[in-house]
């Protein structure tokens, strides 16, 4: 008997390395493509010339120093939760539980600015302040490695958890400290005084988030790259079989691993309380905590690629409100858009990744 | 005895609309996807029920019950099943990382949402926010044959339809996992798609049909939430997205299993309303005894890595992609 098979429509095969540049030139396509899905939809909700969108996105983000030192800093921010989370998805541990890491290190803080006020010059309090968050922000990333190291208990689900642990804490936190009473809210702490507050360097609010955010991310990059610890993680990434056949104490790296990722999220809750918002509130990380993750896993956990993400995030996100704002609508919009942006580029890591031939065309000469 | 009742009451209402997102994520999760999207998907289900109950009631100035019910629900479940795919497409398809994935669903659905949820009302040319009273009452009608049975009766006749589906759902889908061909075939792509596609079973095809049916079950729960528990209107306040963070954590506790979602939910539903009904509680306190469901969930999920029990582990292949040339 014969059997006749069908060639598929697609065959897809795997693709070798590929160059750089056309990986690139995938991945800029793909965000274009995306551009212009976004400009369809803004165009059929407001009727607003896709072009003209476009232009009120940038003014929205650029158009005074104001604006496009908002955008820095929250471009910093980005980066912040992303750096701290590379070295714990570099080690394929899924720490979706940075939100809590970051409010964690915000209450912290806060409670830093509250109690100690201004009895401390700024700058052991600013040290101060920034302790007391790592050292929250580390706990609440240890508690899920320790049981990961011990157990094997689920990470994803536990991190998961931890943040909303965390929410109820910082309600719990916000419900004692509200200010004033009945608001249920913190308000600005220390308005008179600003004992607490990043100071302005060179003229600028935020120019010291740059410039904490700017070091973590170089020291990050040379940590995973250059140090021994580095390479041990990249190592319980790839196989901890390997690893634990080249003698690496895998327990041991899991556990760092997490109070490192866990309380450099709890510094950018520092960054977010004492150098933006001066107030801590369950909205304190904003969903930033999963946005960052994407920026990580999408720039293969380098800093220098996640600067590019968390900018074109960031701008995405301050155009999309603008343009809410002009038409009276809400600012959610500005997370729907992220999202398709997000869905076209993990679209087009496949096309980077795998070779895809339609049936009945010329097999490709090497 | 009338707290006690209450305090039941609310716990069902809560636990339903995490029941329906649990039970289609232990289907999605039954085939090897984990789907972390649950939320977006409950959220889709919720404001495209909303959406095609408000323009039905914005057309038609009355109503009929049964209209109000089918529009809302087939809105639901398409718009569910239409996250579904898109994670599927991404994740089976394209062979994107599937936590990302669903990450990223849930950015989007939850901004898709709330956006049109807080501007649908001015977009159409309204003022204030928007309202589907009709179609609300027809959701929340309790039946009328459970009311002369004392207190009992009072309990079982206190809920609209949505409730009892919700719990034909969860048993049919016990039954349809372990006692059908169809279902063991899901559940053996689910453990080792190699196997189950030496076998002759189409891996790929399994893989989409369940994750976008179980999409299509979550995406209820969203539009029980928006009807029942905020009578109609959109409330912003993310009320959702932690509801679907809960019904993921509850497919751990139920270790996979659609039929422990029924007392798991409302047990989750208990333990997040007894801050009020517990007596002499501050403001503050509360904030921490609303915590429970979540310390539950965490020592469930210590308690189960503890165990190692066979029958309480997850799909093997759980959160892996497939590719055939790839073994």
């Amino acid at each position: 008997m014969k059997v006749e098979s069908k060639e598929p429509l697609f065959r897809i095969s795997k693709r070798g390395a590929m160059a750089r540049g056309k990986a690139w030139g995938i991945r800029l396509i793909a965000v274009a493509l995306s551009l212009v899905v976004c400009a369809f939809i803004i165009f059929a909700i407001v009727k607003m010339n896709p072009l003209k969108v476009y232009g009120a996105m940038f003014e929205g983000a650029f158009s005074t120093s104001k604006r496009t030192w908002v955008t820095i800093r929250d471009t910093m921010m980005l980066l912040c939760i992303a750096v701290g989370l590379a070295p714990a998805f570099k080690m394929k541990f899924w720490n979706i539980g940075a939100e809590g890491q970051i409010l964690m290190g915000g209450i912290a803080a806060a409670a830093c600015m509250i109690y100690i006020g201004n009895k401390l010059p700024l700058v052991p309090m600013l040290l101060v302040m920034a302790i007391c968050s790592l050292i929250a922000g580390g706990i609440w990333g240890l508690i899920p490695g320790l049981f990961k190291a011990k157990w094997n208990t689920n990470e994803t689900l536990f991190t998961l958890m931890m943040n909303y642990i965390a929410i109820q804490i910082t309600s719990f936190f916000v419900a004692k400290w509200e200010n004033p009473f009945g608001s249920n809210t913190v308000g600005i702490i220390n308005a008179r005084n600003q004992a607490g507050w990043f100071p302005s360097l060179f003229g600028q609010a935020y120019a010291l988030n740059v410039i904490i955010v700017m070091l973590l991310a170089v020291g990050m990059y040379l940590y995973l790259n250059y140090s021994k610890q580095g390479y041990e993680i990249a190592v319980v990434g790839e196989s901890e079989n390997t690893a634990r056949y080249a003698a690496i104490d895998v327990k041991k790296v899991i556990v760092r691993t997490m109070g490192i990722s866990g309380a450099l999220c709890g510094i950018a809750g520092f960054i977010a309380v004492a150098g933006a918002s001066h107030t801590i509130s369950t909205s304190t990380a904003g969903g930033r905590g999963f946005t960052a993750i994407i920026v990580c896993w999408l720039a293969k956990f380098n800093s220098f690629v996640m600067v590019l993400i968390a900018a074109l995030l960031v701008f995405f996100e301050k155009g999309a409100i603008e343009i809410a704002s002009r038409y009276n609508l809400n600012d959610y919009v500005s997370n729907m858009i992220t999202g398709i942006i997000l869905f076209f580029i993990l679209g087009s890591e496949f096309f980077i990744n795998y070779k895809v031939k339609i049936r009945g065309s010329k097999e490709e000469t090497k | 005895m009338g707290q006690l009742i209450a305090l039941i009451q609310a716990a069902v209402v809560f636990g339903t609309v995490i029941m329906f997102g649990a039970v289609g994520e232990i289907v999605t999760e039954k085939a090897g996807n984990l789907n972390l999207g649950v939320p977006g998907i409950m959220y889709l289900g919720g404001i495209c029920g909303l959406m095609g109950a408000f323009y039905y009631e914005m057309a038609n100035p009355e109503p009929s019950a049964f209209m109000c019910i089918l529009i809302a629900m087939l809105c639901a479940f398409l718009a569910s099943m239409a996250g579904g795919l898109i994670f599927s497409f991404l994740t089976i398809t394209l062979r994107a990382n599937q936590n990302v994935t669903g990450l990223t669903l849930t950015i989007f659905a939850g901004g898709f949402a709330n956006f049109f949820g807080g501007s649908l009302n001015k977009l159409a040319g309204g003022v204030g926010q928007i309202n589907v009273a009709a179609t609300s009452a027809a959701f929340r009608k309790t039946p009328a044959f459970f009311a002369n049975m004392g207190d009992v009766g009072v309990l079982l006749s206190a809920f609209g339809f949505m409730v009892y589906l919700a719990l034909i759902i969860a048993i049919l889908m016990n039954w349809f996992l372990n006692k059908t061909s169809v279902g063991l075939n899901l559940r053996a792509v689910g453990e080792s798609p190699a196997t189950a596609d030496a076998a002759g079973i189409n891996v790929t095809r399994y893989k989409y049909l369940a994750t976008c049916i179980g999409a299509g079950i979550s995406g209820l729960g969203g539009l029980y939430y928006v009807m029942d528990y905020t009578k109609g209107t959109w409330d912003s306040d993310g009320g959702i997205e932690r509801l679907g963070w809960l019904a993921v954590a509850l497919v751990i506790f139920t270790t996979w299993k659609p039929k422990r979602s029924i007392w798991g939910s409302y047990l989750f539903g208990m333990l997040f309303w007894l801050y009020f009904y517990i007596p002499g509680l501050t403001r503050s306190s509360q904030e921490i005894f609303k915590m429970l469901p979540y310390l539950v969930t965490v020592i469930v999920l210590i308690v189960v890595s503890m165990r190692r029990s066979r029958d309480d582990q997850p799909p093997a292949h759980l959160g892996l992609p497939y590719f055939r040339e790839e073994r």
